[in-house]
């Protein structure tokens, strides 16, 4: 079973971590990001293909933490495969002892390294999230054939409380949550005040008593990095302040006042009711997320059965 | 409408290169309104690559003519008085009417001078909008009258994604987002609530799943 659900349906603040796998073949370069990340986070997403750059696959990557006694949370965006491909990859990530999927639209090709690529998007990660509700909890795939034995998996999706229409975005978590997501991990959150207001419609439609919602979080390289995401990360939303405290230490201390910011961003989510976890995605920082779960006094993780 | 655009000139020139008498065919219909294969479109090549071809001292005859329809038998027949005259056709026509007029003047190369690119509205002067896939199954009641599968870049049809931001899509910043656009419009009609329930997989069997389409209507045939 899905370590993730359990720590999430035994009522502790869940915490999970972000894995993007090499450009490269080599396995040793997944589980050295696995030792980094054991006994501190419940469980860890693999990437697929992240901003649309070939990378080695999810479904490996997810296997090898897998095999280091891990529990990966295998991302799947429907960019790349059609449903005949999706559904095959949910029976394969099941057999291998996958217990979690991240059901995701996927950064546009256009941003990758194969931007003549053809863009598939067969199905939206709304109908996807469905397909797989229907598979684990009906034995049936798309069009009603049965399976033999359904795939075992705890199903997340992504939500963005950042972008437009802030009206809206809680009609698609709505949608979400009726589709078959079992829990939601969200866009980075800077911007406490409108997360706050994102989460409370939620709460109002009963949305957080339906799914698990994880805040997603990333600590801060560099003023730079701020800067960067402010200004070019469709979808992401820095506020000022940030921007500002990050620019007002001098360079060599920016790491440490990233972490701050982070793990003073994880003590107020664990404040804010229907916030049932956390989601550290430090990007090609894996080293920090042991110091930001044990600054946030999230550690020890709990033992479960 | 069926939009296109001429090929770099160069790329013309290199196709038609071992061609002595050329036909240069415009096509008044769709690509006449993008001005992409007209009358007029078809005399500014025709003359472009005579001057190449001056220029070059090569020996090559080149002519046009422009016909109401190169997609329609009909008005391809008319070609018939004088296409032995020509050892290739260079259409400007779209890739439907490229292969109309050779499927019915086989023996004779026709060689495409536009590059055919989707079905469009005519927005302003020189602005055309990508806004319908001819899907087979019109869903335009459900989201306002806008399309998502041709209009949103991820073909969501439960949007809109975390990359739409002030209306404008992440894909480019020039286009508005197709799913900030279906809110607005059923929001003004009142009937928001449309979008609440999960539209499911999109059956697209009626626009590829059996292979190259075909509309047959006994009621239209002779």
């Amino acid at each position: 079973m899905s370590r993730l659900r359990k720590v999430l349906d035994s009522g502790e603040f869940a915490v999970t971590a972000e894995c993007g796998p090499p450009k490269g073949a080599d396995p040793d370069a997944v589980l050295r990001k696995a030792e980094l990340l054991k006994d501190k986070v419940d469980s860890i997403n693999v990437t697929d293909n992240q901003t649309a750059i070939v990378r080695m696959s999810s479904l490996a990557a997810c296997s090898l933490l897998k095999s280091a006694g891990l529990d990966p949370v295998l991302q799947m965006v429907v960019r790349d495969r059609n449903r005949i491909a999706l559904q095959s990859d949910i029976l394969g990530a099941s057999a291998i002892g996958i217990r979690n999927v991240l059901c995701l639209s996927g950064d546009h090709q256009v941003f990758g390294n194969q931007p003549q690529s053809i863009g598939v998007f067969d199905l939206d990660s709304i109908q996807f999230l469905q397909v797989v509700k229907g598979m684990r909890d009906e034995a049936v795939i798309l069009g009603g054939e049965r399976l033999e034995t359904p795939p075992d998996l705890f199903i997340g999706a992504a939500a963005n409380p950042f972008a437009d229409p802030l009206s809206f975005r809680v009609v698609r978590l709505a949608k979400k949550a009726a589709a078959g997501a079992d829990f939601i991990q969200t866009q980075c959150i800077y911007n406490l005040e409108r997360f706050g207001t994102w989460l409370k419609m939620a709460r109002d439609r009963g949305l957080t008593e339906k799914v698990y919602i994880l805040g997603g979080v990333t600590p801060l390289k560099s003023a730079g990095m701020a800067k960067y995401m402010k200004n070019r990360v469709a979808g992401m939303d820095v506020p000022d302040e940030v921007v500002k405290r990050m620019e007002g230490v001098p360079e060599g201390k920016q790491r440490e006042e990233g972490i701050r910011i982070c793990v003073e961003t994880i003590q107020a989510l664990k404040e804010m009711p229907g916030v049932k976890g956390v989601h550290i995605m430090a990007i090609e920082w894996e080293e920090a997320v042991g110091e930001i779960v044990d600054q946030a006094g999230l550690l020890p993780r709990p033992t479960l059965e | 409408m069926i939009t296109a655009e001429q090929k770099p000139i160069q790329e013309i020139r290199d196709m038609i290169s071992p061609y002595k008498k050329i036909l240069v065919l415009g096509c008044n219909s769709c690509v006449a309104e993008c001005a992409a294969g007209g009358e007029k479109e078809t005399a500014m090549l025709a003359s472009a690559l005579r001057m190449a071809a001056k220029m070059n001292e090569e020996d090559v005859l080149i002519e046009e003519k422009a016909i109401e329809r190169q997609c329609v038998k009909d008005f391809v027949i008319l070609l018939d008085d004088i296409i032995d005259q020509y050892d290739a056709v260079l259409s400007l026509g779209c890739g439907a009417g490229v292969q109309a007029v050779g499927d019915m003047f086989y023996e004779v190369p026709v060689i495409p001078a536009l590059n055919t690119e989707f079905l469009g509205e005519t927005k302003e002067q020189g602005l055309w909008l990508e806004n319908c896939l001819g899907c087979g199954d019109c869903m335009l009641y459900y989201f306002g009258g806008i399309c998502p599968l041709a209009r949103c870049s991820k073909q969501l049809l439960n949007g809109p994604c975390g990359g739409s931001m002030e209306g404008r899509c992440e894909v480019d910043p020039d286009m508005p987002c197709a799913w900030q656009m279906i809110i607005d419009r059923l929001s003004r009609f009142g009937a928001l609530e449309r979008l609440e329930q999960v539209y499911p997989p999109k059956d697209w069997s009626k626009k590829q799943g059996v292979g190259p389409r075909r509309i047959q209507r006994e009621d239209q045939q002779r």
